[in-house]
């Protein structure tokens, strides 16, 4: 899987690099080092395609998907706060990650949570905020 | 005399108090990250690179060398008393360090862990100190092709002891070839894979790929699992700390061991100190009189790791600042550093900023005896640390990385890239594609496409030129042999048993 994507990326270069200069009378142009990478990363990446396919390659471990769920919702909520930063602001966003990681991730009660998350929140305002004078995106509250 | 000179230049610039004040701030970080499972060097390093543009460079450096250093010191900690190592490269020290924990000498266990340290690190930060300003000179011989025959070379090791496979190894370092290529060509102008987004003419900042890959590439992984260990009584009181004539005896060997292997080890790029540390092990074990008490709790098993992966900082340092390769990811992070503080490492680097490189090596010197202060009578303090939770530690490291990107830009669209970088990250884990080639390829692509170019630009397109001048060819031979080493079934058994034991 991760072979054909890479495989993907490594076509995506080289015909991109096919389109610039590849060298001229100055000497190599914008395409000479993206074309040979590109083309050693599709070889390689067919290559690993290929070992997968073969019947002598060995099972992969079991994969812990209840774990992968886990990190990919973490993922998804700091994502999430991240593209909220503009609309809430930095703390508001991140006063929110931290109530879904200690309440929902680890499953803490609400009150260990919210406390957990506005003591975060405050002090990354007296830290960053207060402390060292740092601009961040504020929501319409101010913060 | 020059050295002698340089050093006195060097304690000069050290013990300035601001530049006291943050070496004692990045060592006790240090100590703190190396403490806490999960959380590297280079993952802290990234987070707090941003917040240290408003420094001088020197004192800058100062701190973030203090970090790395300190981080080795800090992971015995927890290697000795809970049998989890906090870095990899106190994997080892697990052996025989818990056994003299579950013993009742996990006192003495921690003290010869800071005592060891503490010795190697400085025999480490010696062999810097001699063996760079000499290294630099031969260097300054080097043109565009040496450059890149060199840079092409520090990239297969790395990639050689990157991974299980090669093939991901070196797949991970193209897609670091790519970030790097991202943005305006300076040869040319012309943008490349930018997609039409103006953000992205600038290239993607260092900054967002190595907190992305490595703060919430780290963090996600860990977040899989909730796994806590049982935690051996701290010994309290410095006496309890304190090993024994008899044990300090038995590891005189031990500490030199340590130091020696650890800084050449140190040097070759891509080793790094967890196999400084099983290297040292071994050897110890097979000098020993005793070989068959190794992990059953024999202070030497403490000394030799602990030395060997305190010594390697000093090591690693030396291609870092002479050559400017940087030979493991932390490495790579510092050169970043240098690069964004407008500074080059190279061959020139001691001769035109004098002052950075004495008053670094000076302050490593101030810095270890901080540690071997600090580890000493704080260790019961620092591994209060193990209690912290995990819910409370992992949204401050979210938010410190936001800040960490957003302070350097001030874009949100970069804090979008960040979280792609994470998931990148975390993937590349999941998928076990090593991560070190992929931040070495980025830092080096610009400059190995330069050298390249500039190379080809000298001998009008001619290829050759690589291969005509002896250093360049000696170098590429050396790559092409190292690529090839794991095609050799006996060679790639001991690849693969190495890379496994670097955790």
């Amino acid at each position: 899987m991760s072979g054909a994507v890479l495989a993907a990326l490594g076509a995506f270069i080289v015909s991109e690099a096919w389109q610039w200069t590849y060298s001229s009378e100055e000497g190599p142009g914008p395409g000479f080092f993206p074309l040979w990478y590109g083309i050693v990363m599709v070889v390689l990446s067919l290559l690993l395609v290929a070992k997968s396919l073969l019947p002598s390659a060995t099972a992969r471990k079991g994969t812990d998907w209840t774990g992968v769920g886990r990190a990919l919702g973490v993922w998804a909520a700091f994502a999430g706060s991240v593209a909220l930063m503009n609309v809430l602001g930095f703390l508001t966003a991140l006063a929110l990650l931290t109530l879904f990681i200690v309440a929902v991730m680890y499953g803490r009660p609400l009150k260990v949570a919210l406390a957990v998350a506005v003591g975060n929140a405050a002090g990354f305002y007296l830290v960053f905020g207060l402390g060292l004078q740092l601009n961040l995106p504020v929501g319409p509250l101010g913060f | 005399m020059e050295v002698f000179s340089g050093l006195i230049h060097g304690f000069a610039v050290a013990l300035q108090p601001l530049n006291l004040f943050w070496c004692f701030v990045g060592v006790f970080l240090g100590t703190v990250i190396g403490v806490m499972p999960g959380l590297g060097p280079a993952a802290t390093i990234a987070m707090l690179l941003p917040l240290t543009f408003n420094m001088p460079p020197t004192t800058a450096v100062i701190m973030l060398a203090g970090i790395y250093y300190g981080a080795k010191y800090g992971g015995s900690t927890t290697a000795i008393l809970l049998n989890v190592p906090g870095e990899s490269a106190s994997v080892v020290t697990c052996l025989d360090g818990y056994q003299m924990a579950r013993k009742g000498r996990g006192g003495a266990a921690l003290g010869i862990a800071a005592i060891s340290s503490f010795v190697a690190g400085t025999v480490g930060v010696i062999g810097l100190m001699l063996l760079a300003p000499p290294l630099a000179k031969f260097a300054l011989s080097f043109s565009s092709p040496e450059y890149f025959a060199l840079m092409s070379m520090g990239l297969a090791m790395v990639v050689l002891l990157a991974g299980d496979s090669l093939v991901k190894a070196l797949l991970a370092m193209l897609l670091g070839l790519w970030l790097a290529g991202i943005g305006i060509d300076l040869f040319s102008d012309d943008s490349r894979f930018t997609f039409g987004i103006s953000e992205l003419l600038d290239g993607v900042d260092f900054v967002i790929v190595a907190i992305g890959v490595f703060a919430l590439g780290e963090v996600l992984g860990n977040m899989e699992k909730r796994g806590e260990g049982t935690l051996l009584p701290v010994p309290k009181g410095l006496r309890n700390l304190l090993p024994t004539m008899a044990e300090l005896k038995d590891c005189r060997f031990a500490f030199l061991n340590g130091s020696v292997i650890g800084f050449i080890i140190g040097v070759l790029p891509g080793a790094g100190s967890t196999i400084a540390s099983f290297i040292s092990y071994g050897l110890e074990k097979a000098v020993s009189k005793h070989p068959e008490k190794f992990g059953t709790g024999v202070p030497e098993g403490v000394a030799a790791p602990e030395g060997a992966n305190n010594s390697e900082t000093g090591g690693s340092l030396v291609p870092l600042l002479t050559l400017g390769i940087p030979g493991s990811a932390t490495t790579a992070i510092l050169l970043a550093a240098f690069i964004l503080w407008g500074l080059r490492p190279g061959p020139l680097m001691i001769q035109d900023n004098p002052e950075l490189f004495w008053g670094l090596v000076a302050s490593m010197y101030v810095g270890n005896i901080m540690l071997l202060v600090l580890n000493l009578p704080l260790i019961p303090l620092f591994a209060q640390i193990l209690k912290l939770r995990e819910f409370i530690l992992y949204p401050v490291i979210f938010g410190i990385s936001v800040i960490g990107v957003y302070s350097v830009s001030g874009s949100l669209f970069d804090c979008g890239l960040l979280a792609g970088f994470g998931l990148l990250g975390y993937a590349m884990r999941r998928l076990d594609y090593p991560s070190a080639p992929l931040i070495l390829g980025l830092v080096l692509g610009d400059a190995m496409e330069s050298a390249l170019r500039q190379s080809l630009m000298m001998s009008q397109g001619d290829l050759s030129i690589l291969v005509s001048r002896p250093m360049s060819a000696g170098m590429l031979v050396l790559t092409v042999i190292l690529l090839l080493l794991p095609l050799f079934r006996k060679v790639n058994v001991w690849r693969i048993k190495a890379i496994e034991e670097n955790g």
